[in-house]
């Protein structure tokens, strides 16, 4: 795919200090929400993000504007909740949008408030991102000091009041009702669905939960309309994407580009290629909950589909590179350990079913392995598999499987040495 | 002096946020273990009469989330991220470089009470591995030696100004 002319999302690559209102202001900022509120009702900004075809940036890919069309009819009041948890490993794009373009992220969170006729909006931001919060609440109040937002929005009468909430460390509360049990002020973790959010979430009122990237693209779509936007992308992927780009490449970073993009133009055209030009082994390209892939796949299309196609999923857009030095026993070890670490306890296959594989792969790769060990793997992990009672125990099977399938005799070779040596003792925090 | 008496205006701004007072507990509690070094007893039921909750569940959600400290925390705690990917990018000589530095293992308060060393998961600022968050500021790129020392030098100079330290990050630097 050729690169974007311009930025949907990033702008701040385009428009230097578009964090300051002012420049913000003078490169087509809050015109978007003023000719919402003033002269669109709620239905044309819900249509056009529709037409648009702009899908939720969160994991799941899920049409934002057919998303915002399942509120149940006057039933009020209604909630956003802007999920500004983002803690999956390899994914830093959200980071970036708050640090550097807060504004369009606050616009888009307003424009969504009033698609969805909603009073209150949360931006749930995660607690280690503390910096980030303080840089939201500033653009808050700087855009309701010109009458942007508040009570009375561009003096229409129209309310919208966001308000911050910061969380105190736990990937689960991106989890779409974990982060409302968190911010209803209990421990994070997930309700059983149905009710879905749009009928019964916060404070068991409709609630619309959207991503950070999503809503920062919503005042480019109302200002310049759903055919400017589709001319990036794919006709199923619209627009374009936030990649983060991590691991063994020259140049790290997040990178904007069409939908349809190549993982070979990711990484060899943007992220400057391999460090010390070494090969290509595990790619993971949608965060921790996505399955790897290898260089046998680098000419994959990123984009929904393409990724589903291959096996995988686009998920977060964290892409994570890793060349040969890296073993595959150890990935899978590093990355179980983090979803028993953030395992919310609620339901028993995740809850023990992490502890035993990161137990059993701590053993493969540090010492005192038992000769049935990949075997028991392969039984932990299916006891999981449509068990647990939300994806983080589901995504904390993909690691494993995935390791055991794509590189089988990195087991077989961890396990003659580990047997050979003495068990090292695990400490396993919380 | 009770926390409603020292932090009146900041407590009634946070309540005067949310539809609903228990929806404020996460905030208040930062408030409460920035005052007290860390979440005391007595503080935790404190928050519990603001919010109007039984303690047990305001000690509920102390133990939940791991930006809440109910035991001895040092003026700064560093976390040092050792996830995917800067695992593979030189997290594990960090948290080296910093043990040795500091004397302590992770999990560990130096004696003289200034800093706490910790592992955790994803910071989300991958491209710029390996890293850290002391008192939740990033300190990025930390791949030598000196780029450590001249963290810690800088951390001790604050600490002793008692420059912005709040182990919750509400003075945090934007």
């Amino acid at each position: 795919m050729p690169p974007i002319t311009e930025h949907v999302v990033l702008r701040d690559n385009d428009v230097p200090n578009i964090a300051d209102l002012d420049v913000y202001i003078k490169h087509e900022g809050y015109e978007a929400l003023r000719i919402a509120v003033t002269e669109k009702t709620p239905a044309d900004v819900i249509n056009v993000v529709k037409e648009a075809g702009l899908r939720g940036r969160g994991g799941a890919g899920f049409p934002t504007g057919v998303k915002w069309g399942f509120l149940p009819k006057d039933v009020y009041p209604r909630y956003l909740c802007c999920n500004a948890d983002e803690s999956e490993p390899g994914t830093f794009n959200n980071h970036q949008i708050i640090d550097r373009n807060p504004h369009q992220l606050i616009e888009g969170v307003a424009l969504a408030a009033y698609a969805i006729e909603c009073q209150t909006a949360f931006i749930y931001i995660r607690g280690e991102f503390a910096a980030g919060a303080l840089r939201l609440e500033k653009a808050i109040a700087d855009a309701t000091a010109r009458g942007y937002l508040g009570k009375n929005a561009f003096g229409t009468g129209v309310n919208i009041n966001i308000v911050v909430s910061r969380g105190a460390g736990a990937y689960i509360c991106g989890e779409e009702t974990a982060l409302m049990e968190s911010l209803e002020g209990k421990m994070g973790q997930p309700r059983l669905k149905p009710p879905f959010p749009a009928i019964a979430g916060l404070y068991s009122k409709p609630t619309i939960v959207n991503n950070v990237e999503t809503l920062a693209n919503v005042p480019r779509i109302v200002l310049k309309g759903a055919e400017w936007y589709r001319k990036n992308g794919t006709e199923k992927s619209p627009g374009t994407k936030v990649f983060s780009v991590s691991g063994h490449v020259r140049k790290p970073g997040n990178y904007e580009v069409q939908f349809g993009t190549t993982m070979r133009e990711l990484i060899y055209d943007y992220a400057g290629g391999m460090r010390e030009d070494r090969k290509v082994k595990i790619i993971v390209p949608g965060g921790a909950s996505a399955a790897w892939l290898t260089e046998a796949s680098i000419d994959v299309a990123m984009d929904y589909e393409s990724l589903a196609a291959a096996g995988t999923m686009l998920g977060s857009g964290g892409v994570i590179i890793l060349d040969e030095t890296v073993s595959a026993v150890e990935l899978a070890y590093k990355m179980d350990e983090f979803f028993k670490h953030e395992s919310c306890g609620k339901c028993t296959p995740c809850r023990e079913g992490t502890h035993y594989l990161v137990k059993t792969l701590h053993r493969l790769n540090h010492g005192g392995a038992q000769k049935n060990d990949i075997a028991k793997l392969h039984d932990i992990y299916n006891q999981m598999a449509g068990n647990c009672f939300c994806l983080l125990g589901e995504s904390a099977v993909v690691p494993i499987r995935t390791a055991l399938k794509l590189f089988p005799h990195e087991f077989e070779e961890a396990l003659a040495k580990s047997s050979a040596r003495h068990a090292i003792p695990l400490t396993l925090a919380h | 002096m009770s926390l409603r008496q020292q932090h009146g205006a900041e407590i009634d701004a946070i309540l005067a946020r949310y539809p609903q007072k228990k929806s404020a507990i996460l905030a208040l509690l930062y408030v409460a273990q920035d005052t007290y070094g860390r979440l005391t007893d007595e503080s935790i039921r404190e928050v519990a009469t603001i919010i109007d909750v039984p303690p047990t569940h305001v000690f509920e959600v102390v133990g939940f989330y791991t930006l809440l400290y109910d035991e001895n925390v040092g003026k700064v705690v560093l976390q040092v991220c050792d996830d995917v990917p800067c695992a593979f990018c030189g997290a594990e000589q960090l948290v080296s470089t910093l043990e040795s530095k500091l004397g302590i293992q992770c999990d560990q308060t130096t004696p003289d009470g200034m800093f706490t060393l910790q592992r955790v998961k994803c910071l989300a600022d991958c491209n710029r591995a390996p890293l850290l968050q002391a008192n939740l500021d990033y300190y990025r790129n930390l791949d030598t030696t000196e780029k450590v020392d001249d963290l810690l030098t800088q951390l001790r100079e604050r600490i002793a100004k008692n420059d912005r330290i709040s182990i919750s990050g509400r003075l945090a630097e934007i």
